[in-house]
């Protein structure tokens, strides 16, 4: 049994926060460039080309990408063989306020959230989500999620019989409906199957995917590829300006689900699509 | 497509005439003085007006830029500043166009009422680019709170800004850059406010 230190795993969440709000993902940064060179609205171009700019001047300026630097989502993936000394959430939260005070990155919680006066001060608590795994490691992935890409998300329960048509016709209105407020082109998760939460789960997840890597699975790769044909048909394009590209790449998870139930949750991450991982 | 005209160079405070030539779509180049207000920030303006109070800042001709910025990093005038979801705002933007305000700048589309009031009262609505945050940074050159300190990051900043750059998203005519937005009729437009 390995024994893992709460210090240990605040100073690599603090690490993960700067890291994750100042340099954008190269997977991310190859997609926009990929997008600027096929865009065909000169507009489109216009915001692609900023959005390049901004993400290099946000790593030379030690800026973060997005005045809305989020509340922290905070993946940690512990192996069966280590135990943690202390308290997990609390060794998170310390290193999420050690980051969000040290660093210019905006405070953006509300203890209370019906209390617009409760801002905690630092950015805690973060969102944990915590899976058990082989080995005697701790994996550490954190995801600033700003609130106007959360605010996109939506979860239904369909209609066993409105399968994949289901699926596409919701995540397509949603996505029309929401325009350019949800800052993209970005990445579209999709959860289906399980509960309501467990999509909902698997949404977020999928958003934290690298782009490049289709479902291993050839018809979730292929419900992934019509998704992202109808989205970017849409035109609603950069910032909802218009254009070609709305979604850099969509993304479905699944979980086995009640055969009275559909549950499907989409969940949307902009261009700014922070994340950062690293283990112990 | 529209083609994309030439960037249009605006400068604070802004004349009725100088909203009135924009047209949806243009790119512009935004100079001087801009307040930043959010949801919080319009709730407490649209107090004041309601009890008959005086504001905290002056609105004739001024634009207010739905931004909640990082804190600004040490020898520097602001931190990250793109712009806010606008339509968080729209119960309240038809209260401070009556107060003068020519322009919004924000992220993403709004509400028909909103369009209608821009075209009564002869103001726009600009889309700066979301999320580009430390980009946007660099056209503040200086920055201080002016009102509702308390509120943090959704306090009302004073930025003074050079060539921020946007586009126009609603002008003043009804016109929309944004995708299946048909612009308001006359009867829509004619009315003295819309019912909320």
């Amino acid at each position: 049994m390995r024994t893992i230190t709460t210090d240990e795993i605040s100073q690599l969440v603090a690490e993960l926060c700067r890291r994750a709000n100042f340099h954008l993902p190269e997977d991310v940064v190859g997609a926009l460039e990929r997008a600027r060179e096929a865009e065909r609205s000169e507009r489109g171009r216009w915001v692609l080309d900023s959005l390049l700019e901004n993400a290099a001047e946000a790593a030379r300026e030690s800026l973060p990408l997005c005045q809305d630097t989020g509340l922290v989502v905070c993946f940690v993936r512990l192996g069966r063989d280590a135990r943690v000394e202390g308290d997990l959430g609390e060794a998170v939260d310390a290193g999420v306020r050690q980051a969000y005070t040290t660093w210019p990155l905006r405070k953006s919680v509300l203890a209370d959230p019906l209390d617009r006066a409760s801002n905690t001060g630092d950015n805690t608590p973060a969102v944990l989500g915590l899976e058990l795994v082989e080995g005697d490691g701790l994996e550490v992935q954190v995801v600033p999620k700003g609130g106007g890409s959360e605010n996109a998300g939506a979860a239904w329960m369909l209609s066993p019989s409105e399968g994949e048509e289901g699926i596409v016709a919701r995540i397509e209105r949603q996505v029309r409906e929401q325009g350019g407020k949800w800052c993209p082109p970005g990445i579209v998760g999709v959860g289906v199957g399980g509960t309501l939460e467990r999509a909902a789960d698997l949404a977020k997840r999928a958003v934290t995917r690298p782009i490049g890597g289709a479902h291993p699975e050839a018809k979730w790769a292929a419900l992934e590829a019509r998704l992202l044909r109808t989205i970017n048909a849409t035109g609603i394009g950069p910032m909802g300006l218009g254009g070609d590209t709305t979604a850099l790449a969509v993304h479905v998870e699944y979980h086995a689900c009640h055969l009275a139930s559909l549950p499907v949750a989409v969940s949307f991450q902009c261009h700014a699509a922070r994340r950062a991982a690293g283990r112990l | 497509m529209r083609e994309q005209p030439g960037r249009v160079q605006l400068r604070t405070p802004l004349s009725k005439a100088s909203v009135a030539e924009l047209r949806a779509g243009q790119v512009v180049a935004l100079s001087g003085v801009v307040y930043t207000a959010r949801d919080a920030a319009h709730q407490r303006l649209a107090a004041a007006l309601a009890e008959g109070r005086r504001l905290p800042v002056d609105l004739a001709g001024a634009v207010i830029y739905y931004c909640g910025p990082a804190p600004a990093p040490p020898g520097r005038p602001a931190g990250s500043c793109g712009p806010t979801t606008s339509a968080r705002m729209d119960p309240y933007t038809e209260a401070v166009l009556e107060q003068g305000v020519a322009a919004t700048i924000g992220k993403g589309n709004r509400s028909r009422a909103v369009r209608q009031a821009l075209v009564r009262h002869g103001a726009v609505y600009l889309v700066a680019v979301g999320g580009a945050g430390a980009l946007l940074a660099r056209h503040v050159r200086a920055a201080r709170v002016v009102a509702y300190e308390d509120l943090g990051p959704e306090a009302i900043h004073e930025f003074e800004v050079e060539d921020l750059p946007a586009v126009v998203g609603y002008d003043a005519h009804g016109g929309a850059v944004f995708a299946g937005e048909e612009p308001p009729s006359a009867r829509e437009t004619s009315t003295a406010r819309s019912e909320r």
